[in-house]
């Protein structure tokens, strides 16, 4: 470990909270460094408690300003960029708010980008997954070169919450901010269950499953167990449920500790979001669903008669 | 709106299973089918409709690859794009000089819109449209599942982790999008025949003076750790029980 390396992570956040996934890219910037100091952009003065007690941060840098209130990518870039200009390495959770914001940051530094670190082998050398997983790529990237990564949250546990970081607050630099971009809401359906990407058992339902009206039952079973209620492609396409509960390469990538898959065929590309799972129980009428290739416990039935008798069994 | 420029590239069909070369130097691609990648041919069937609209006069395709590439280019023409432009490069290239390479066409070309998909499915990077985007400070609108178009205004809806976001975006704007926002239609034999009429400019990087020197060095490409294999159970009770001696499932 070379500690003489700065590290800058930009923190995620939505509606007043620090997401998990910030804590796994602080997990990620301390195995390459241990000058390691965590960005704030936000509107909301509250935040910066909550990211002064990340173990592994030296020092929280807040900016408020009712610009950063929605996480606009063209907005936060060039603040991104310039206060960079004081790091070597500038990391980013690998979700929707990373991926769209990195590569700008990348751009106006004009350095290349990693995407979706799984593993730190040195402070130059990295492992990624390409190909939805069905590879991984060890990279190094140049000497001297600002490195802007994200970070694959499902490969890195969350750090501790006992630090008690000092926490400055800094003045929105002088740099250009375009108002091309406007915000105009977000449809985001309030969760009664365990967020997807934190639950220890995930439940999910593909095109098996058939209507909405069915997937009653999927909540149900998640409801005793404890579990966050996932989907494949197929069952988002259908309209049975929304699209932040898809699952896979494009969807949300998953480590619970327990997966169950009812009424998903297996395709690569629903794998892709679950090969870090613990263990991976698939319930399928046909025997011959791909499926079975991955599970760790595979039974072969019909899941409306599965589920009930399953359900009775854990009372 | 004048022009919309649409960029692609070529990779393995979605549908083939990769296999890695024995000295993990990379992905075998000799013989394997190829094919525009998915996420880019929805961005290509989603400028068709603007165009068939009456909202855009022109659509045109750019992809920098191999010169095998022509072959995914004229697809998109048959698919109805007016025009392709072909910068060759033989092997991989980083998102930002990918972006780069693209930024000369769009000065040229000046394409009020730029769509693309929000990440090729070789090396799942979702960087170029970004990057492309910061080169112009144009706004950006990623991961979108819905486009509509109002004067000099594209309201976009993005699939993004927390569920539905809606932007608004003047034009010119870079769209990158995803799986829902349509279904590419299928190319039918006599839009291939005319396809082949449809002009194709081929252009060396060179000419367009970036720099394709690399900062990032691929060592190895390798599988991933292999999962154990499983067992297949009967029913409920067994799997209860099986849950319970995994400590999964609490008595
Ligand atoms: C670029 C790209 C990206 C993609 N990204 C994703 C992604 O992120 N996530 C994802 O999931 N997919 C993704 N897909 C789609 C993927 O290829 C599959 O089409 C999809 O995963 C299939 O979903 P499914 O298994 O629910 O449906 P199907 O393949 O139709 O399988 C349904 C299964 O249900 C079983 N079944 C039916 N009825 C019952 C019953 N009563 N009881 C038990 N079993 C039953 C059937 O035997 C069958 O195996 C992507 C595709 C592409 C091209």
């Amino acid at each position: 470990m070379t500690s003489d390396q700065k590290v800058l992570v930009i923190a995620e956040h939505f509606q007043g909270e620090i997401i998990s996934s910030t804590s796994k890219a602080i997990n990620c910037a301390s195995q390459i460094s241990s000058q390691v100091d965590l960005l704030v952009l936000s509107n909301d003065p509250n935040l910066s408690d909550h990211a002064s007690r990340y173990d592994g941060i030296n020092e929280v840098l807040v900016i408020n300003d009712d610009l950063f209130e929605n996480s606009i990518a063209s907005i936060m870039a060039p603040v991104i960029a310039e206060i960079a200009s004081s790091y070597d390495y500038v990391l980013a959770p690998s979700t929707t708010f990373g991926k769209d914001l990195t590569p700008r940051v990348s751009a106006v530094l004009d350095v290349s980008q990693i995407t979706d670190i799984m593993e730190v082998i040195d402070s130059r050398t990295f492992k990624r997954p390409v190909y939805a997983g069905n590879a991984i790529e060890t990279i190094e990237i140049n000497q001297g070169q600002k490195v802007v990564a994200t970070v694959r949250p499902a490969s890195f546990k969350d750090v501790g919450d006992s630090n008690n970081a000092s926490v400055k607050i800094l003045d929105l630099p002088s740099v250009d901010i375009p108002n091309h971009t406007r915000f105009k809401g977000i449809q985001s359906e309030v969760k009664e269950r365990p967020d997807l990407q934190v639950a220890s058992v995930v439940i999910s339902g593909g095109r098996g499953v058939g209507s909405a009206e069915n997937f009653e039952i999927l909540y149900q079973l998640a409801d005793k167990l404890g579990a966050s209620v996932g989907a494949s492609r197929a069952a988002v396409d259908a309209g049975y449920v929304p699209n932040d509960m898809q699952v896979g390469q494009t969807g949300k990538i998953i480590a619970p500790d327990l997966y169950f898959a009812f009424g998903i065929s297996g395709a690569i590309q629903h794998i892709a979001g679950i090969k870090d799972a613990g263990t991976i129980v698939a319930v399928n009428k046909d025997p011959d669903a791909p499926i079975f290739e991955i599970a760790d416990i595979g039974i072969v039935a019909d899941l409306f008669e599965f589920i009930p008798d399953f359900l009775s069994k854990l009372d | 709106m004048e022009k919309i420029l649409v960029c692609i590239k070529r990779v393995i069909d979605y549908n083939v299973k990769i296999r890695i070369k024995p000295d993990e130097s990379g992905v075998i691609t000799d013989g394997v089918k190829m094919s525009i990648n998915p996420f880019d041919e929805i961005a290509l069937e989603e400028a068709l409709r603007i165009k068939e609209s009456g909202n855009a006069n022109e659509v045109i395709i750019v992809s920098i690859g191999p010169d095998d590439t022509q072959q995914q280019l004229r697809t998109g023409l048959a698919m109805g794009a007016d025009r392709a432009i072909h910068i060759e490069h033989p092997t991989p290239l980083e998102p930002i000089q990918v972006a780069k390479l693209l930024s000369r066409i769009v000065e040229q070309e000046q394409p009020e819109l730029i769509l693309m998909g929000k990440q090729a499915i070789d090396d799942d990077a979702n960087q170029t449209g970004q990057m492309l985007a910061q080169i112009f400070s144009y706004p950006q609108a990623t991961f979108a599942s819905k486009i509509t178009l109002t004067g000099n205004t594209l309201e976009v809806v993005r699939e993004v982790d927390q569920g539905l976001e809606i932007l608004d975006v003047d034009l010119p704007a870079i769209v990158t999008v995803d799986l829902r926002l349509n279904e590419p239609r299928y190319v039918k034999l006599p839009d291939i025949m005319k396809a082949k009429k449809k002009p194709l400019e081929v252009l060396d990087p060179v000419s367009l003076d970036v720099s394709l020197d690399p900062s990032i060095k691929v060592l190895n490409v390798s599988a991933p750790p292999p999962r154990q294999s499983g067992v297949m159970l009967e029913d409920a009770s067994q799997l209860v029980s099986s849950l319970k001696e995994k400590g999964l499932l609490n008595d």
